[in-house]
């Protein structure tokens, strides 16, 4: 919302100055955007009086005028064909910045002749495109300054803008008047009052309206207009084109201008009909459905069932409450004019104009609010302007409907702001500021004038005292704790678990990457998502079309762009939510890593080869342990296709998959162009289950005096035995007995096969014993043995390499 | 006696000469062994008369262990010497670098996160959380933003698709983290004090908008909490996170689900180009708050009769942005790794009131 400070003063009678009124206006909240102020620039500049113009000896069309200024005689060198005695005009000192030639003038020497500063034109100085001469002032003294003669003779060109946001529950300060009465209220000035001189009509309106009953039930309560016949419709008057210049509207015709200005003034859009092209009489009523209209946006709109839709006896002329047809839209032709001023319901009007994606200044003010009370009135002055501007005589005023009864009160509870703000403030005071913004106060109970529709309780009637009054001086005051002593823990598992991941994570050496939880539609597809469930309707690109069903699409992206910019070796992992549907609720933490490239970069210790599935793994067993996961857990292949089908596993607890790791599909890396290798792990954070019984105390810890004694096994196996399979055999020979099992050599291969055998393996395996009651005998430690080698072999069908 | 002396000499003088491990040992045997010289004198004391006895063996034992020292010390001495002599080869070029290990990082919106939980926790406020797809009822309705209201057209909400067949409204992605101040209040009721970090999402990219960025929701409900306890627990907020003293400055704003609303500006200055907080007579705005709507309370089932409070929601991203000078909103989401490795924090700057919030 626009507005220029001589309008506002049109409104309100003030002393303040442009910066009182721009910080009173953000504190009532009313938001200053921007404050454009042409004086600005013109500031450093003064008038002054040429004494004497004579010719330049070196040139033709230069003049050396010596010129009366504030600081005495000067002289210039001016090529204006206008230089000459006895003129005022604008002088630029040296420093000064002269805006339209983008120039900070200095003392120049202009074919040999010193000039001490310029004389400027409209252009120079930004005024107008006048360029044929140096500006000649009427009036003035030598060192005034432009601005205060600008104001006294020009005052539109130096008239502050001032952009203010109006939030959407005040459509009051959609009116300038609205935003002057806010202003007065705060004790910046007097709200001047608005005189409505009723316009008697000279004849019986022609033009006759009707309101369909649903519509006048909801949608239309009040329709009025009248005919101004005999009108002349030609621009409009200077003061009424700068107004409407000045706030960035388009001057099109009186008549119209007219319209827009009681739009913006009093926050009352108003239609004007071409009578002429209005056939009998205009009937307010919803569409029936595939009506066409052209309307002055010069677009085509087909209606839909029920929106609202104003049509004489032959066919659609305007789209009510939004904007008019072009049919009878008023022109420089138009003699004859009907003048419409009616109330619409704020969502009827929202309902059609976002369903025909239209916007309009009548669409936006009636879908916020404009004043039901004010719809009579509005039409007064709108006739009574016409009458002033464009002539002709007013019919009587036609009218369907009656002005919707809003009235509600609401009790003033002046302790209210107390308890609920905490401002102390005066009863009388806040009556004061109520009756200010156009309440009625009757006892303790407060009635909101007709054009604050926001205003629904008693909490609003707290927010208009203390807004008022001003937030600024609300003065802090302690929150007391709701419990006294230490606070107890407030993160849940979960998050504790979240964090605890992400640290360890970070910890590992992954750079934690936040990325976007919706991606394209193809890479969603690659990970089992992309489903119209997950479809996002409005997309913002076709980036951005799908919820993420997994973490490692993001990763992988990432990993695309780094390495297009050079960096070949990466661990990234990121903490957040998948999406396995578009309900409330659908959706999964995740915490993922990706590792792609080299363990290391090239040193000198041959430290670097190329990252793997291990490694993956062993990050993967940090983290799970980090959030608390069992540390004996069953490894299985099941995984989804996004995984290297012979290079990855899962970590499972029956059903339950807690950890998916290994190496990422080639296919995919290629689809996402991700050079490889890339290994990958997923921790399903919600799948880890919590601890049955929580209890910082720890089991008692078992040590034996007696020595342990470790034993080396070596079997060869198929090639595609897993290693786990030997481990648990083992460990299961003498559970009591057996502390660990440990895997400490395979020997796979070409090699390997020529010695033990196509399609063979060996596997080596250290296990420990740990006696309990008394020392092992050499006989014990030998039938223990057997045992392992029995249950490997049979667990493995392979045999104890000789 | 004099035997004695000689005795000693001749091995103290061989111990001080010989030039190595073997050399001592041979030296150890010859005088301490089974069959050395001092312990075949040892066994004559058998013989002796007692008085004699008693005075040559103590005259022998002091011999003994003199001669033991002697052989202990030169063997120590040996062994140093021979050690000085390896590491004197030993050198390794220092400069080398080590061994590579890489160097993780946190993303600065989960640090701040942290940062801001910490704060409010010390405050009494616990973390809660709700969906990232929200029915319109928890993002709109229930928040008093009416379906056609124009309130609702200025979120740039992104909506779920809706299958033809389905004929509830579509779901949206949350455009703002106040639908957990409903469930929260759904599941807990009052008195309740929480935040709510998390995600969220407005239709819109430019140069300091991104579609989706973080928001820290909190929510303070009690018998007679007003908005002079929200201005002091943020101004308390403030400076705890910027680590300086920081005023606030409310100003009028409008939301549909506070009532009165105020959207709250810090103190700054500018530098230079360089944004100081805490300091100087400039505003920056960082926050909409305000008292929590009555109908909001009603639709989330608390009494508003009963119950008031506060509600506010802020940017943690912006948060990051000013309190560790990140210029661009954008980047915290392209995962550049320079970026990653610039702005992020290390794995063990675990944020904590008792510590400090930042190294």
């Amino acid at each position: 919302m626009k507005l220029t400070l001589s309008w506002l003063r049109d409104h309100l009678e003030t002393e303040a100055t442009l910066d009182e009124i721009t910080y009173a206006l953000t504190d009532l909240g009313l938001e200053v955007e921007a404050v454009t102020n042409p004086a600005a620039k013109l500031a450093p500049f003064t008038l002054a009086r040429v004494q004497s113009a004579i010719q330049h000896p070196e040139a033709d069309r230069l003049r050396v005028c010596i010129v009366e200024t504030d600081e005495g005689l000067k002289q210039i060198v001016c090529g204006a064909p206008n230089a000459r005695a006895g003129i005022t005009v604008v002088l630029c000192k040296p420093g000064d910045y002269v805006p339209g030639i983008d120039v900070t003038l200095g003392v120049g020497k202009i074919r040999g002749v010193e000039s001490h500063g310029m004389m400027a034109s409209e252009r120079e100085l930004e005024l107008s495109d006048e360029h044929t001469g140096i500006i000649e002032l009427e009036g003035g003294h030598i060192g005034q300054k432009f601005t205060d003669w600008l104001a006294e003779h020009r005052p539109e060109v130096v008239d502050p803008v001032i952009d203010i946001k109006i939030t959407p529950n005040r459509p009051d300060a959609l009116g300038i008047r609205g935003i002057a009465r806010d202003l007065a209220a705060r004790g910046l000035g007097l709200l001047k009052p608005l005189e409505i001189e009723p316009v008697p009509g000279g004849f019986p309106c022609p033009i006759s309206v009707t309101i369909d009953p649903a519509l006048k039930a909801k949608g239309c309560p009040l329709f009025t207009g009248r005919l101004i016949r005999g009108v002349s419709n030609g621009p409009s008057p200077q003061w009424l084109q700068q107004r409407l210049l000045a706030i960035g509207l388009r001057p099109i015709s009186a008549l119209v201008d007219i319209t827009n200005f009681f739009t913006y003034d009093l926050n009352r859009p108003l239609h004007v009909f071409d009578a002429a092209k209005v056939k009998g009489g205009l009937h307010i009523a919803p569409a029936k459905g595939g009506e066409e209209l052209l309307a002055l946006d010069g677009r085509a709109y087909t209606l839909r069932p029920g929106m609202m839709l104003i049509s004489d006896d032959e066919q659609p002329e305007s789209l009510a409450g939004i904007m008019g047809g072009e049919h009878s839209g008023c022109t420089e032709a138009t003699r004859d004019v009907f003048v419409e001023s009616a109330y619409w319901d704020p969502i009827t009007i929202a309902a059609t104009g976002r369903a025909l994606k239209i916007s309009s200044d009548a669409r936006y003010r009636f879908e916020r609010g404009v004043d039901p009370a004010f719809t009579l009135p509005g039409l007064e002055l709108a006739t009574q302007m016409v009458l002033e501007l464009c002539g002709g005589e007013a019919s009587d005023i036609a009218m369907d409907g009656a002005v919707p009864d809003t009235r509600r009160a609401y009790k003033l509870d002046p302790a209210r702001v107390q308890s609920l703000v905490g401002m102390e403030i005066p009863e009388a005071t806040q009556r004061a500021t109520l009756e200010a913004l156009g309440f009625v106060i009757e006892g303790n109970m407060v009635t909101p004038p007709s054009w604050r529709p926001d205003v629904l309780g008693e909490a609003d009637l707290v927010e208009e005292v203390a807004r008022i009054a001003s937030l600024t001086k609300l003065k802090g005051r302690p929150l007391a704790r709701e419990t006294t002593g230490v606070p107890k823990p407030i993160l849940t598992p979960m998050q504790m678990r979240e964090k605890a991941a992400r640290r360890m994570l970070a910890a590992l050496g992954y750079n934690e990457c936040v990325s976007y939880s919706f991606i394209d539609a193809a890479s969603a597809r690659l990970f089992g998502g992309g489903q119209d469930a997950c479809l996002i309707e409005n997309p913002i690109s076709s980036e951005m079309t799908h919820l993420r069903p997994d973490l490692l699409p993001g990763l992988l992206a990432a990993a695309a762009r780094n390495q297009a910019r050079g960096f070949a070796d990466l661990a990234l992992f990121e903490v957040g939510p998948a999406f396995s549907g578009g309900e409330p609720g659908e959706q999964q933490l995740q915490a993922t890593a990706l590792l792609v490239g080299a363990s290391a970069p090239r040193d000198a210790f041959g430290s670097r080869r190329p990252v793997d599935l291990y490694d993956a793994k062993a990050d993967a067993e940090a983290v799970l342990a980090a959030v608390g996961a069992p540390t004996r857990m069953q490894i299985t292949r099941k995984l989804p296709v996004w995984w290297h089908p012979g290079r990855s596993g899962a970590m499972a607890l029956g059903p339950n998959t807690l950890c998916a790791f290994g190496e990422v599909h080639p296919r995919v890396l290629r689809d996402m162009g991700v050079k490889g290798p890339a290994v990958a792990f997923t921790l399903y954070a919600e799948k880890v289950p919590f601890p049955k019984l929580k209890t910082p105390t720890r089991p008692a810890l078992e040590l034996s005096d007696l020595q342990a004694v470790e034993r080396d096994f070596a079997f060869v196996v198929d090639a595609r035995v897993e290693a786990l399979v030997a481990v648990n055999a083992a460990a299961g020979a003498d559970k009591g007995l057996i502390e660990s099992v440990r895997v400490f050599d395979q020997f796979t291969g070409d090699k390997a096969e020529a010695q033990m055998g196509a399609g063979k393996k060996s596997i080596a395996l250290s296990v420990r014993l740990q006696p309990r009651d008394k020392t092992l005998t050499e006989a014990e430690i030998e039938a223990v043995s057997a045992r392992i080698i029995e249950k490997v072999t049979k667990a493995t069908g392979g045999a104890l390499r000789s | 006696m004099s035997d004695l002396q000689a005795l000693k000499g001749k091995y103290l003088a061989g111990i001080a000469a010989a030039a190595d491990e073997g050399a001592l040992e041979e030296l150890r045997l010859a005088a301490l062994g089974k069959k050395g010289e001092i312990s075949l004198l040892m066994r004559e004391l058998g013989g002796m008369a007692p008085e004699a006895r008693q005075a040559a063996g103590a005259r022998l034992n002091v011999l003994k262990d003199e001669i033991d020292a002697a052989l202990r010390a030169r063997k120590a001495g040996l062994a140093d010497a021979a050690l000085d002599a390896r590491l004197s080869a030993e050198w390794l070029d220092v400069t080398l670098p080590a061994r590579p290990r890489r160097t993780g990082t946190i993303h600065p919106v989960s640090q701040v996160m942290e940062e801001v939980t910490a704060i409010f926790a010390d405050m009494g406020f616990a973390v809660a959380e709700g969906p990232q797809v929200e029915s319109d009822f928890f993002n709109f309705d229930a928040l008093n933003i009416a379906p056609e209201h124009p309130a609702r057209q200025e979120h740039d909400t992104f909506f779920m698709a809706r299958a033809a067949d389905d004929p509830r409204p579509p779901h949206v992605l949350r455009t703002h983290t106040s639908p957990v101040q409903i469930r929260a209040m759904q599941a807990q009721g009052a008195p309740i004090r929480v935040i709510a970090p998390g995600r969220v999402y407005r239709m819109d990219m430019d140069q300091t908008h991104a579609p989706m960025f973080h928001q820290i929701e909190g929510l303070a409900i009690g018998r007679d909490i007003s908005m002079a306890n929200l201005k002091w627990t943020l101004e308390e907020f403030f400076s705890a996170f910027f680590e300086t003293k920081v005023r606030t400055r409310f100003r009028a704003s409008h939301f549909p689900f506070t009532e009165p609303s105020a959207e709250v500006d810090i103190q700054c200055s500018w530098v230079n180009g360089q944004l100081r907080i805490g300091e100087g007579s400039g505003w920056l705005e960082v926050l909409g708050s305000g008292m929590v709507h009555p109908k909001v309370l009603t639709a989330a089932g608390v009494d508003p009769t009963e119950w008031q409070g506060f509600a506010f929601g802020m940017g943690i991203d912006r948060l990051a942005m000013l309190k560790y000078g990140i210029p661009d909103l954008r980047a915290f989401f392209e995962s550049d790794l320079r970026w990653l490795r610039h702005y992020g924090f290390a794995a063990g700057d675990v944020p904590t009131v008792h510590g400090g919030l930042s190294r």
